[in-house]
């Protein structure tokens, strides 16, 4: 009956948490860019897609998809105001673009935090789920807009390996991130590139934000721990690796259900933190890292 | 020339209590301290090239173990010690994967070292006080200019030793490792000596300066020492200054507490305008701003 449960809520959490992180490796694939705005742009989203349906009364369909419109701006804002600039920068050395990438991008998802706080809330906030109603599983009474959630989720990775798999833009990407310089060589323009990978990010990390909103709900002093989890995802299963994120994300969900569910809520992140250091330290590259 | 500019500085510093009030002095006091984590930092970041995202851990060690021992009737300044050791023990347990992992692995390796810190000190509440701090029966001094001069002493030296120690042959070896460690292995240099040596100054001022700051402040919480926006803020302040300068480092984290301190009429948009004023630094001038004055000093 427990492990049933456990089951069923550490799918769900999981999928999120694979959504969330697969933008992030995205972005490290395509164009080197590990952003510390992750969080940011998640909350952003999850905030917009709240008080549009909620204050301002729109209604929850209408907020979701305003909230992922948001995130989309905000995935573009971080490209132009803060990554570009710095990666086009002559005063940066090349070779410390990387840190400047971090700080930056750090920096940014502070003041997005900082915004959200002064401007909306810094409570902890809830947007209204989807639909509503309980579906039973076994015996498992699950909310449906839970196995909603988990359906979406699924619904963008598969949307999103078809995009990179199966069209000339998605072939692009993956140009770009194999040999980004054999790509300008064939007349490709770059930046065309990484804009089109910052808006799938966006809608990515969007659609993660709201969901997780719906699902365990979020304020902007989630930030910080939505990046550190992101990244730490990412990095268990490789840098880069689209499927190794995959992969990591379930290790990390039901790592942290289980250990809720069975030892004590308060311990939830240990574990995985543990495990974390421990793969990075035996196989630094990751799970499936590449290299 | 320079070094009477700086002699006059620091003249001029060393009489502030005499003429301003207490609160101004528990400002810089404070500021200070954040001047040595963020020297610190630089001399791992700007000169061993370890992108450490986590200097609070080993602040954190110091200041908890420091705290710990008051609590249990040690004297203040065997306290101060242990709490260095400490951080010297914890600098080179985050060193031993230094040396393996390169850029953002290790970067990960230490946001997650003070994580686990802070999850630690939480769920051993009992002990260290949770997430309401520790209290600490102790205090350096209740008077608030020998604070301010012991802050301020305290400084100078730590800035005067990490500055030497990164002008010596073995601070330019350490560059040297930082950014090429295999072209300075092939020159026959011992890069995990030199860098295992980095970590233990800097966790050794790390460490000083927290178990200090706790005597100072008269607890020891997670929000303070521990943190990990206490630790972007000790970045922002090294990469505001001016990286590899050390004294830039000093001066960025003044400067960020100060503003920080001048814009707090402004509420919580206080960290926004600091944040944003950080990030235009960065993107206009990425030496920070003391390399942003020595380059044009060499060009006049």
């Amino acid at each position: 009956m427990r492990g049933l449960q456990i089951l069923v809520d550490g799918f769900a959490i999981s999928t999120l948490y694979a959504l969330g992180a697969i933008g992030f490796s995205l972005i490290f694939g395509v164009s080197g860019v590990l952003n510390l705005a992750h969080g940011g742009i998640m909350v952003a989203a999850a905030v917009a897609a709240w008080y549009i349906a909620g204050p301002l009364g729109a209604g929850q369909y209408v907020g979701a998809l305003a909230g992922v419109g948001c995130g989309i701006i905000a995935a573009f804002a971080t490209y132009g105001l803060v990554v570009r600039p710095i990666q086009r920068s002559r005063a940066i050395p090349r070779d410390e673009t990387e840190i400047f990438v971090l700080t930056a991008t750090l920096l940014w998802g502070i003041m997005i935090q900082e915004a959200i706080a002064y401007f909306f809330t810094d409570s902890p906030i809830t947007v209204r789920p989807l639909i509503n109603g309980v579906v039973d599983i076994f015996g498992v009474r699950t909310p449906a807009n839970e196995i909603l959630t988990a359906a979406i989720c699924w619904v963008s990775i598969g949307l999103l390996w078809l995009l990179v798999n199966r069209t000339r833009a998605g072939k692009t990407l993956l140009a770009a991130s194999i040999n980004p310089r054999g790509l300008t060589l064939l007349g490709f323009e770059l930046s065309s590139v990484y804009l089109l990978v910052w808006a799938i990010y966006g809608v990515l990390a969007a659609i993660a934000g709201v969901l997780l909103a719906m699902f365990l709900g979020t304020s902007s002093n989630n930030i910080g721990v939505l990046t550190a989890s992101a990244f730490s995802i990412v990095v268990l299963g490789g840098l880069g690796s689209v499927s190794g994120s995959l992969i990591a994300a379930y290790i990390i969900g039901y790592l942290e259900t289980v250990t809720a569910y069975l030892i004590s809520p308060t311990l939830r992140t240990i574990p995985s933190l543990l495990l974390l250091v421990l793969v990075v330290y035996l196989r630094p590259q990751g799970l499936f890292g590449r290299r | 020339m320079r070094i009477v500019t700086a002699l006059i500085i620091l003249l001029a510093l060393a009489s502030l209590p005499f003429w301003v009030s207490a609160y101004i002095l528990a400002v810089l006091t404070v500021a200070y301290y954040f001047g040595v984590f963020a020297m610190a930092w630089d001399l791992l970041f700007g000169f061993a090239g370890e992108v450490n995202f986590g200097p609070t851990f080993l602040i954190g060690l110091g200041a908890y173990s420091a705290g710990l021992l008051d609590n249990h009737g040690v004297p203040v300044w065997l306290c101060v010690i242990a709490g260095a050791l400490a951080a010297v023990i914890g600098g080179f347990v985050l060193a031993l994967p230094a040396l393996r992992l390169r850029g953002p692995y290790f970067g990960l390796i230490t946001l997650v070292a003070v994580l686990v810190l802070q999850q630690v000190i939480v769920i051993f509440a009992g002990v260290t006080g949770g997430e309401i701090g520790l209290t600490i029966n102790d205090v350096l001094s209740v008077d608030s200019g020998h604070n301010y001069w012991l802050a301020l002493a305290f400084l100078v030296i730590s800035g005067l030793i990490l500055y030497s120690f990164s002008r010596s042959a073995a601070g330019l070896i350490l560059q040297a490792c930082g950014q090429d460690a295999i072209e300075a292995q092939a020159l026959g240099f011992n890069v995990a000596k030199h860098k295992l040596a980095a970590f233990a100054v800097s966790a050794l001022f790390s460490g000083l300066a927290g178990a200090m700051l706790v005597f100072y402040l008269g607890t020891a919480s997670v929000d303070t020492v521990v943190d990990i926006s206490v630790g972007v803020q000790i970045i922002i302040a090294a990469v505001l200054g001016g990286r590899r300068t050390i004294v830039g480092a000093a001066i960025g984290a003044v400067f960020l507490i100060v503003a920080g301190e001048i814009l707090r009429p402004l509420g919580q948009l206080n960290t926004f305008v600091v944040s944003a004023i950080a990030l235009v630094v960065i993107l206009f001038f990425p030496d920070g701003l003391v390399g942003y004055l020595l380059r044009r000093g060499e060009r006049a």
